[in-house]
């Protein structure tokens, strides 16, 4: 849908390259761009003009660094400048010693708080080994007691209500509940509101004289517009905000808002929920979601996903096989299975930069599947040695994966033209440049445009036979990527 | 209903229109007073509506067509005006129930919407009967027996975790049995971009279609009035998977959002049908462009 930010600023910018300066003019034609741009992702009007503002003063006639274009040297500023505006030091939660500590969840309607007051238990529990109580203060919702109560079920963790009481009761009584039972966390889930109600806002304030709770956090729908402001500030007036939780961000949002409600409230965005899932909640990592704002896609994340799910060894042991063409269709296999466990294609794909302007139809989810059920269809053997696959072996695997025997030569031809594709890889040496991107963590800014050209170059999983990608990198960038890689590495060991 | 209506959007013409007023108080139409102009457009949330009503008051004042302060209002009036379009029927249906399925990501009110359509469809004079096909959440199937009990209407349902697509099936059936004028399907909350999830949403349309032939009628998509510039992706996808017909704005009434309806009907091919204005089991209005812009401006 959006087109990358930097593609839009190599446009405008097009001309201007290394050793020039940036011109007035330029970028004020460039800041139009990025203006457009965070206007689309829901960044506030007010909170856009201030940052063009700032930046603007940064850019004009900064002389361009040689080897990066403009556009990439802009979007590099605007991306420390926001990531700057968005990181926090410090943990989200204070402790209390010897009480409870006291959780306040509020949010407007809709955000997803009863949900997220779940998942941030089921996160305390796991990640520092507290004893939560869940305590089912939304007495306006119908059967927002119910859901609740459920999803307590789901995690064991208890939940406290009492019929016919207030909020404010509730919460006291839960306290109370809390250091009787030996619960050492207690996390207080309220009605959500739209920030005009006065008399809902009165409650919460109610809540709070109470039970003083240690932390307040705000739980913030990801797909909010302008408004996000508007309600972060009534929030903030009524109630000191300690910390904001982003919801929804695993759709296609650009998620501007958070940008919005850090600006007004100055409370930190501590969590991001990320899935329908118990354990979709994680912490917040400013630099993440800028470069979503951006529209620089997410590659951290996907990296994380990745080793998540890879086997560091195994996935050294399978690339050491392509680089030396001993690939086999087994090793294919396993590799799919492993990229299947990392969620679906189109997930993934949502992350990489430049891939989201990608249609979705484009990812034939279906395809993948069948191509695993061909390949489950040959005996061991046959995946080791494909060459021993004559017609009679191939109509037996076509009927044994439902598909035809076309399908079956498709695959074959595909796996074949991958080989080749890594031999003309390891060739160029640019299979071991893109590898080292991945496996050696901290991804600078003049290395996105390169991985998005990569990716692009090979993401079209069941669309025909592998492309080869950058089939022109020359001696001289190549030279130029290992210096870069050295100096990346000795960073990257400083840094450690 | 026009009077809800003027309270429903006070929010809005308090932060847009007396702005704007204030704004356009001055003699001269200057490039500064367009700049403003444009800011309280822009947290009105009309999006690249916005840009598109600034280019049109630029190039009028350019061709000596607005030239004082007084004429941009009654400019704007009939821009939004030719934006938001004509007002939309009921398509028609043969005979047999009506079917309504209600779709839409979560938390943007799909539950509270259809609590809502089925009280105005009551007072309507029409039997309404309510399938709670969101078997996912927990407790939505129980929030939904909720507003069947105080609104007194038939409700259709299982426990949570069961087949949506089958619960959608009997309530078909019972619809058609009972000879009921609209039976309004619920549907779990999914993000457009789940795509498993958006493939159960088609099966239940296609169940539907199996007893009652024709159906679903209508697919409204519930859109959250809050939701930003992302509301056009989710029309978008949900348009792709289900064939919306129509769009239900909700919680207009507490924020200052109402340009939010101004560029969601701009940029997607889709008439608003209904929107949502407060949290009463009332407070739902059938759309019209003409009545919306009028309370917008002269509330």
């Amino acid at each position: 849908m959006f087109e990358s930010l930097t593609q839009r600023l190599s446009k405008v910018l097009g001309g201007l390259t290394g050793g020039g300066r940036l011109t007035e003019k330029a970028v004020d034609e460039a800041l139009e761009e990025v203006r457009a741009a965070l206007l689309e992702a829901d960044v506030h009007f007010r909170v856009v003009r201030d940052l063009i503002a700032r930046v603007r003063e940064q850019a004009v006639g900064q002389e361009i660094v040689k080897s990066v274009s403009a556009g990439q040297m802009l979007v590099k500023v605007f991306s420390d400048e926001l990531v700057g505006m968005m990181s926090s030091e410090g943990e989200p939660f204070t402790f209390a010693g010897g009480r409870p500590t006291v959780v306040l969840m509020a949010g407007l309607q809709g955000s997803g708080k009863t949900t997220t007051t779940a998942k941030l238990a089921h996160w305390l529990r796991t990640e520092h080994r507290r004893k939560p109580l869940l305590v089912a203060a939304d007495i306006q919702r119908p059967a927002a007691v119910d859901q609740l109560k459920i999803l307590g079920e789901q995690i064991d963790v208890p939940v406290f209500h009492v019929p016919g009481e207030p909020p404010e009761v509730l919460a006291e009584l839960a306290l109370a509940e809390a250091k009787r039972t030996g619960r050492d966390t207690v996390l207080v889930d309220t009605a959500g509101r739209l920030h005009i109600d006065a008399e809902l806002m009165a409650e919460l304030s109610r809540v709070r004289e109470r039970v003083t709770p240690d932390t307040t956090f705000l739980v913030c729908d990801a797909m909010t517009g302008q408004d996000a402001v508007r309600s972060a500030e009534a929030f903030q007036q009524t109630l000191p905000l300690d910390g904001v939780i982003l919801t929804k961000l695993d759709g296609d949002t650009r998620g501007g808002a958070a940008l919005s409600v850090r600006h007004v409230t100055g409370a930190p965005v501590a969590f991001v929920g990320v899935g329908e899932k118990i354990e979709d909640l994680q912490r917040f990592h400013a630099d993440r979601l800028v470069s979503r704002i951006l529209g620089m896609g997410d590659v951290v994340t996907l990296v994380e996903k990745a080793q998540e799910h890879v086997d560091e060894q195994e996935a050294e042991r399978q690339m050491k096989k392509m680089l030396e063409d001993e690939f086999t269709l087994e090793d294919f296999l396993s590799q799919l299975k492993t990229l299947q466990k990392m969620g679906s294609m189109k997930d993934l794909m949502s992350h990489m930069p430049g891939m989201s302007g990608l249609d979705p139809a484009m990812i034939d989810e279906q395809a993948l599947g069948r191509t695993q059920a061909v390949m489950l269809s040959m005996t061991p053997a046959e995946r080791r040695r494909p060459s021993v696959l004559d017609n009679s072996r191939k109509r037996r695997i076509a009927r044994g994966s439902g598909t035809t025997i076309t399908v079956v030569n498709q695959l074959l031809n595909q796996f074949e033209g991958m080989r080749k594709m890594m031999k003309q890889l390891k060739n160029q040496g640019l299979f071991s440049r893109l590898m080292s991107r991945f496996t050696g963590g901290g991804l600078g800014m003049g290395d996105m445009a390169g991985m998005a050209e990569a990716a692009a170059g090979g993401a079209r999983p069941g669309a025909g036979g592998p492309r080869p990608t950058a089939g022109t990198v020359n001696q001289i960038d190549r030279r130029k990527a290992r210096k870069k890689e050295r100096q990346r590495k000795k960073q990257s060991r400083k840094r450690r | 209903m026009l009077k809800r209506l003027f309270g429903g959007l006070k929010k809005t013409r308090d932060s847009l229109v007396v702005g704007m007023r204030k704004l356009l108080g001055s003699d001269t139409l200057d490039d500064a007073t367009l700049d403003q102009m444009e800011e309280l457009l822009y947290t009105a949330d009309l999006g690249p509506a916005a840009a598109d009503l600034m280019d049109a008051l630029r190039k009028a004042r350019a061709a000596g067509e607005v030239t004082e302060p007084a004429q941009v209002e009654p400019f704007l009036r009939d821009q939004i005006v030719d934006m938001l379009g004509d007002d939309v029927a009921d398509t028609p249906v043969g005979s047999g129930p009506r079917v309504v399925l209600v779709v839409g990501v979560n938390g943007s009110g799909k539950t509270t919407t259809i609590a809502k359509l089925a009280q105005l469809l009551k007072r309507e004079g029409r039997s309404v009967m309510l399938a709670a096909c969101d078997t996912f959440r927990a407790a939505a199937v129980e929030q939904l027996g909720v507003w069947a009990d105080r609104l007194e209407v038939r409700i259709v349902k299982r426990e949570t975790g069961a087949d949506p697509s089958g619960l959608a099936f009997d309530a078909a059936d019972a619809a058609q049995r009972e000879d009921i004028d609209v039976l309004l399907v619920d549907t779990a909350g999914r993000l457009h971009t789940a795509t498993n999830l958006m493939a159960e949403l088609v099966k239940i349309g296609r169940v539907i279609s199996k007893r009652i032939p024709g159906a679903p009628h209508e697919v409204l998509l519930v859109l959250d009035g809050t939701t930003g510039q992302n509301a056009i992706a989710q029309a978008r996808e949900f348009k792709q998977a289900v064939a919306v017909t129509g769009l239900v704005v909700t919680k207009l009434d507490g924020t200052a959002k109402g340009g939010a309806v101004v560029s969601i009907r701009r940029q997607l091919d889709l008439p608003v049908r209904f929107i949502g204005l407060g949290e009463g089991a009332d407070d739902l209005e059938r759309f019209a462009p003409a009545a919306f812009v009028e309370a917008l401006f002269d509330g």
